[in-house]
């Protein structure tokens, strides 16, 4: 929106003849399809190896298969049952822990001590230990994902307690309001806009580890899909799970972003984005 | 519960013995006046280096419109809060009416709450709402009612704060330079509001400014903070509706400036 503004503010180039022009949407679309369009001849004229990537065309066709099949839909569903579980244990956590830290000294010192020294460590490197605490169920996956994304969760939401204007705790005060409508009118709302921001982050860690966690043992599952894929070089189902992968991180995020303008339709810049 | 810089400490809102209840920790220190007035003897605060408010002494009396002048960093705001609960009675004796409003500099609405929301938030009693519509209208914001507060002029955002105070029928009104943001058209008219608001309220007022036309135009009474202390008292017994004319104001505009160390025509006064 921005760049458009700034190139529609740029002088246009004297047209010596009117060309012409497709809409800005598919103008975009014009270099990936030449892409798309170049990858296939390659592939038939047997510049790539099917065994390295798969053309355009083999993707398309196993990824009719594999929803004609009932595979894809059901190895998506025991995936995002996995994120889901594991980004809703996250949000109770990181949520309550944040709450604790962030409106408490003495809650501050014990919760975010702890979790700092935890955080600095890649908790994906955790993977073996959970495999032995975990077994190779589901529960070392749910828990790869819930400890990854409670971290964004709690960092954003801590800060955002804390970062709440301090003159409008003060004007609330004025006002008379107890304890917990201050909780709940002034601080909850002010900390909103970084609590939304950590849930993004915290949705593209959730995928993150998911990938991870569904690379070991498991028996269904996007990740598993494409593991077994691997086994008979099927490069194309592993690209229909790569994007498959892709298509849900997008859409995760799109979905927080609905939910910010929901929630935070008093910001002025949304209005004018709304209006 | 109030951090060293005077700001409250949100951070320790679920502490026991702290928390909203610790915000309020200054109001016991705060005597609590039944007539509607204002008593303060030998208020002296300090924030580590000199005193800012030092063996300060003032009376309001109960329905009195005060001005309170002062150049900036005299410590006006410091007495405000003070009065307001905000800041802690140190040293001296403060005794104030318990229903205190309180209009800041900045207008300080919640920007994820409605006009109308923020006026009835922390409000009790009947019909909170509809008190509410009522004191928007009072301020001519009955059509904005429904709007963000961060879509509003600074004129109409002022105008929904002083809504906010109102509605709590405050004995006591404290205005912080309400309109020092404001342009000059719609500082005039707001004051024109004020004027005509107090009429109808009648509550104490205590109003915090820097401009003297305005401690002229609105207050039975102006008083200069200097040094820590009421250095100057000038009573301005002029009619009202008053206005920005005539010999006697522009005398009582002159004592002021004088007392700021203002001279009439705008040149400071050699020390
Ligand atoms: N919270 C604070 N911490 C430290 N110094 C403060 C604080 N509040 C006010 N002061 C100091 O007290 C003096 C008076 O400030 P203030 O009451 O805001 O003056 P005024 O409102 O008259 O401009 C200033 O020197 C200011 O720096
Ligand atoms: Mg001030």
């Amino acid at each position: 929106m921005m760049s458009e503004a700034i190139l529609s503010a740029l002088p246009d180039r004297p047209a010596t003849k009117p060309r012409p022009r497709l809409p800005p949407g598919l103008r975009r679309l014009v270099s990936p399809v030449v892409i798309l369009l170049l990858w296939q001849a390659a592939s038939d004229l047997g510049l790539i190896s099917s065994r390295l990537v798969a053309p355009p065309s083999a993707i398309a066709r196993s990824f009719v298969e594999l929803v004609a099949s009932g595979e894809l839909q059901h190895n998506l569903l025991v995936s995002l049952a996995r994120v889901g579980a594991g980004l809703g244990i996250a949000v109770v956590a990181g949520t309550a822990l944040a709450l604790v830290a962030g409106l408490s000294r003495r809650g501050e010192e014990i919760v975010d001590a702890p979790l700092q020294m935890v955080r600095t460590m890649p908790h994906l490197a955790l993977v073996p230990l959970f495999i032995l605490w975990f077994g190779i169920g589901e529960t070392p996956k749910i828990a790869l994902v819930a400890l990854g994304s409670a971290f964004p969760i709690y960092l954003n939401l801590f800060a955002g307690i804390r970062g709440v204007d301090p003159r409008l705790v003060e004007a609330a005060t004025v006002l008379g309001l107890s304890r917990g409508e201050l909780i709940r009118h002034v601080i909850l709302p002010g900390a909103l806009p970084s609590a939304l921001v950590g849930l993004r982050y915290a949705l593209g860690v959730a995928w993150l580890s998911l990938v991870v966690g569904e690379q070991i043992n498991a028996t269904a599952g996007i990740g598993f899909m494409m593991m077994d894929a691997r086994e008979f070089l099927r490069t194309d189902i592993i690209i229909v799970g790569l994007l498959v992968y892709a298509v849900l991180g997008l859409a995760a995020d799109q979905l927080v972003r609905w939910v910010e303008r929901r929630a935070l339709s008093w910001r002025p810049v949304l209005l004018r984005g709304t209006a | 519960m109030i951090c060293c810089d005077g700001l409250v400490d949100h951070a320790l809102l679920l502490d026991a013995g702290t928390g909203a209840d610790a915000m309020n920790a200054v109001t016991p220190a705060i005597a609590r006046q039944h007539a509607a007035g204002v008593r303060i003897r030998g208020l002296t605060r300090r924030f580590g280096g000199p005193a800012v408010l030092d063996r300060l002494d003032l009376d309001i009396r109960p329905g009195e419109f005060l001005a309170l002048l002062g150049r900036s960093g005299s410590g006006k705001t410091t007495l405000l809060r003070t009065l307001a609960g905000l800041d802690p009675v140190e040293q001296g004796e403060v005794a104030a009416p318990a229903r205190r409003a309180v209009v800041f500099q900045d207008p300080r609405l919640l920007p994820w709450k409605r006009v109308l929301r923020n006026v009835t938030l922390g409000l009790r009693g009947a019909d909170p709402k509809g008190r509410a519509l009522a004191a928007l209208a009072e301020v001519g914001l009955a059509h904005r009612t429904d709007a963000w507060p961060l879509t509003l002029s600074g004129g109409e955002a002022q105008r929904a704060g002083l809504a906010r105070a109102l509605v709590r029928e405050p004995e006591l009104l404290l205005l912080d330079e309400p309109f020092a943001a404001l342009d000059a058209l719609t500082r005039l008219r707001m004051q024109a509001m004020v004027a005509d608001l107090w009429q109808r309220h009648r509550c104490t007022v205590l109003l915090v400014t820097h401009d003297v036309d305005e401690a002229v135009l609105l207050a039975d009474r102006a008083v200069v903070l200097e040094a820590g202390r009421i250095a100057t008292e000038v009573a301005i017994p002029l009619e009202r509706p008053r206005r920005h004319a005539g010999a006697e104001f522009a005398a009582l505009r002159a004592r002021l400036l004088n007392a700021l160390g203002v001279e009439e025509d705008g040149h400071a006064l050699a020390a």
